[in-house]
């Protein structure tokens, strides 16, 4: 099967799974007591923060291992990664508001989870730009490479810039903390979809991988 | 080796030569603070919120933008009469090379600084004198973390079609850490909180200074090898 | 004094004439040596890898595979390339002094330097004005003069008769024949075999980036080389 057949079947099984996990999640899954039903947005919003920032590290380990290796694999893994790390971001950023309004009746908080997406976000957008604007395979690669290594360095200093503005300034009380914490079924549920969302990232960056493998195939590199 | 040094002195110099004999960007980035602090001082109504409150931000804001005008030119220039290949083609060092657009570009963005900061105490009447010292030192450590990463963008925007535009869009995310840094300590000094209130954000700008140089220090020589 | 070694290079595709499977070909195969005292001028037409080879020779590419090593490293190296890497706003003297600091030229040395490069040159009395105020002419010759202040013992030079009238020609080629003695190595690129012939003391023809002749030029006049380089490179090149 070719990559792309791959690819496309991951896609599908993983957003087929998807629905299975929002099934579980609305039906067996018990409502939270304090945030209601809205809380089960935090079943798709947080496995896919994780991926958004995941993506980004591997856009920046992929960039690494070009710089050295000049292999251009490396750079169609990075170019794949980073879409779908912009994919994941966007999800974050669309069901963040759609889940604050109920809780806290304003579209956007400033809370760590959203804001940290938030610059995430826009180092995704720099980077698909800054590759949009150069002609040259071999220069877009190094020069995506460096701009990558960067966002990915950047990464630890956005949380710590959160962190740091959060404990100073205290938001509404946000999401309970993390997985470990949740009760049973719960856990489950978060667990399921944290695999469902590895699964659409690797369906993602392989189509995308696949596709940009199609681009360059006929005729030789073009921009 | 103080070679390196001296040979990115060299550079530097000459990029400030330059600079001096055209005079448009500085005078373009002054006249920008100038304008920006003025507009924001006449777009508020200072009995709706206190000036005190919104100064660290239309500071930095201001600086940002007139460090970003700096910026630009310093690899655009290399690119009359391709000057950057005689440079490449030199024995110069890709790192003293490096070195040198970023001294070049701290001494522009330093003169920007040294006039904003005035006409913004006139401007916004803040009480800066008790605080001098520190906030000097807190403009520098700040200013020194976004200039290292915005030269190294320089590097990667050159050649593309809306050169100017790109650098401030890549440049965007990695200016929050220390921005943000850099207001709340303005704002904790300017209110006269200790310094030793800011110490985690201190410790943010000086993390970031010394992780971005490193990093772009690192990374230059590929933005201008074929 | 110089050598390259099996030098190969190619670019993704959309640059001169086409390679296989749309990367162009620019260096295929290129090994020779050059010692003191050699004078190789490359003939080839547009694309055929000239520039690409000069910039290996000088550092600014790394070849995909093979060496270009030149004694003495970039410091040794005078290269005039298309552009006269000349900053317009800093005087003649001014550009002068900055080069002849990053080649490393010691600082009590270096107006005395700038100062007898000029004069070589002629363009002495333009030594405080502006770059982008001098005409094409001067501006070349103060090019050539920023590649000589360090007294390199190597000289790469791309298309340097491009824009020149004839008097200027004339005598850059007077210049070069001045430069050749004191056990100089010049490599002189262009596509006009008229204009760097009677300087050579080696002649290669470079085609789609493989060099198709190399050899001295023994007595050969230009007009022997230029029917050799048409019939070279007239089969299907050119």
């Amino acid at each position: 099967m070719s990559l792309a057949r791959k690819g496309r079947l991951i896609t599908l099984i993983g957003l087929g799974l998807l629905a299975a996990v929002y099934v579980r999640a609305l039906a067996f899954t018990p409502v939270e007591r304090v945030q209601g039903p809205a809380q089960k947005i935090y079943y798709l919003h947080v496995p896919a923060a994780i991926w958004a920032e995941m993506a980004m590290f591997l856009v920046g380990l992929a960039g690494i291992f070009y710089l050295f290796l000049k292999d251009a694999r490396l750079d169609r893994f990075a170019e794949a990664s980073a879409e779908a790390g912009t994919v994941f971001a966007a999800i974050v950023l669309t069901t963040g508001p759609i889940w604050g309004k109920p809780i806290w009746g304003t579209w956007w908080t400033w809370d760590a989870r959203l804001t940290s997406t938030l610059f995430l976000f826009f180092l995704y957008i720099g980077y698909l730009l800054l590759r949009g604007a150069i002609a040259d395979a071999a220069q877009r690669a190094r020069y995506a490479a460096v701009l990558g290594i960067c966002g990915m360095c950047l990464v630890p200093f956005i949380h710590l810039s959160v962190y740091l503005f959060r404990t100073l300034h205290p938001q509404p009380i946000i999401l309970k903390p993390g997985p470990p914490s949740l009760p049973g079924s719960m856990l489950a549920t978060w667990l399921f979809s944290l695999g469902v969302f590895t699964l659409l990232y690797v369906g993602f960056v392989t189509q995308r991988y696949a596709l940009a493998l199609l681009r360059q195939a006929p005729r030789g590199d073009h921009a | 080796m103080g070679d390196w040094l001296s040979q990115a002195w060299t550079v530097a110099r000459k990029d400030l030569l330059l600079e001096f004999r055209t005079r448009t960007a500085i005078v373009s980035a002054l006249v920008f603070t100038a304008l920006v602090l003025t507009v924001f001082n006449f777009g508020r109504d200072p009995t709706a919120v206190p000036t005190i409150d919104l100064a660290p931000t239309i500071l930095w804001v201001t600086f940002t933008f007139a460090a970003m005008l700096a910026m630009n030119r310093a690899f655009q220039l290399e690119l009359e009469n391709d000057a950057l290949e005689g440079l490449l083609a030199s024995p110069l060092s890709r790192t003293s090379l490096y070195w040198g657009k970023l001294l070049a570009n701290l001494v522009f963005v330093a003169v920007v600084e040294v006039v904003g900061l005035p006409l913004f105490v006139l401007f916004f009447d803040v009480p800066v004198a008790p605080v001098l010292g520190p906030l000097i030192a807190v403009i520098a450590l700040a200013t020194v973390g976004f200039v290292a990463v915005g030269t190294l963008f320089s590097a990667l925007v050159i050649r593309t079609r809306f050169a100017e535009l790109l650098l401030v869009v890549l440049l965007l995310p990695f200016l929050l850490p220390p921005l943000i840094g850099a207001v709340q300590v303005t704002a904790r000094l300017l209110g006269g909180r200790p310094l030793s209130e800011s110490a985690g954000w201190l410790r943010l700008l000086a993390a970031y200074d010394i992780a971005f140089v490193t990093l772009a220090t690192l990374l230059f020589p590929f933005t201008v090898e074929e | 004094m110089l050598s390259a070694e099996a030098l190969r290079h190619a670019f993704a595709g959309g640059r001169g004439e086409g390679g296989s499977g749309g990367r162009v070909v620019a260096l295929d195969d290129v090994t020779f040596t050059l010692d003191a005292g050699q004078t190789l001028a490359v003939f080839g037409p547009n694309g055929a890898g000239k520039t690409t080879l000069l910039k290996v020779l000088a550092g600014l590419i790394r070849p995909d595979a093979g060496r270009a090593t030149v004694a003495g490293g970039r410091g040794a190296i005078g290269w005039i390339g298309h552009q006269s890497h000349l900053y317009g706003h800093l005087t003649v003297r001014e550009n002068l002094l900055f080069w002849a600091a990053l080649y490393r030229v010691p600082a009590a040395t270096r107006a005395r330097r700038a100062d007898a490069v000029m004069r070589r040159l002629g363009i002495a009395e333009h030594a405080e004005r502006a770059v982008c105020a001098l005409s094409r002419g001067l501006a070349q010759r103060a090019a050539i003069a920023r590649a000589l202040i360090h007294e390199p013992r190597v000289l790469l030079l791309d298309e340097p008769f491009t824009g020149l009238d004839l008097a200027a020609a004339a005598g850059f080629r007077t210049l070069l024949a001045q430069l050749r003695g004191a056990g100089r190595v010049v490599v002189l690129a262009t596509h006009n075999v008229d204009e760097g012939v009677e300087l050579a003391t080696d002649v290669a023809f470079q085609r789609r980036g493989r060099f198709v002749h190399f050899a001295p030029r023994g007595g050969r006049g230009p007009a022997q080389i230029a029917d050799e380089y048409r019939r070279a490179l007239g089969a299907g090149g050119g």
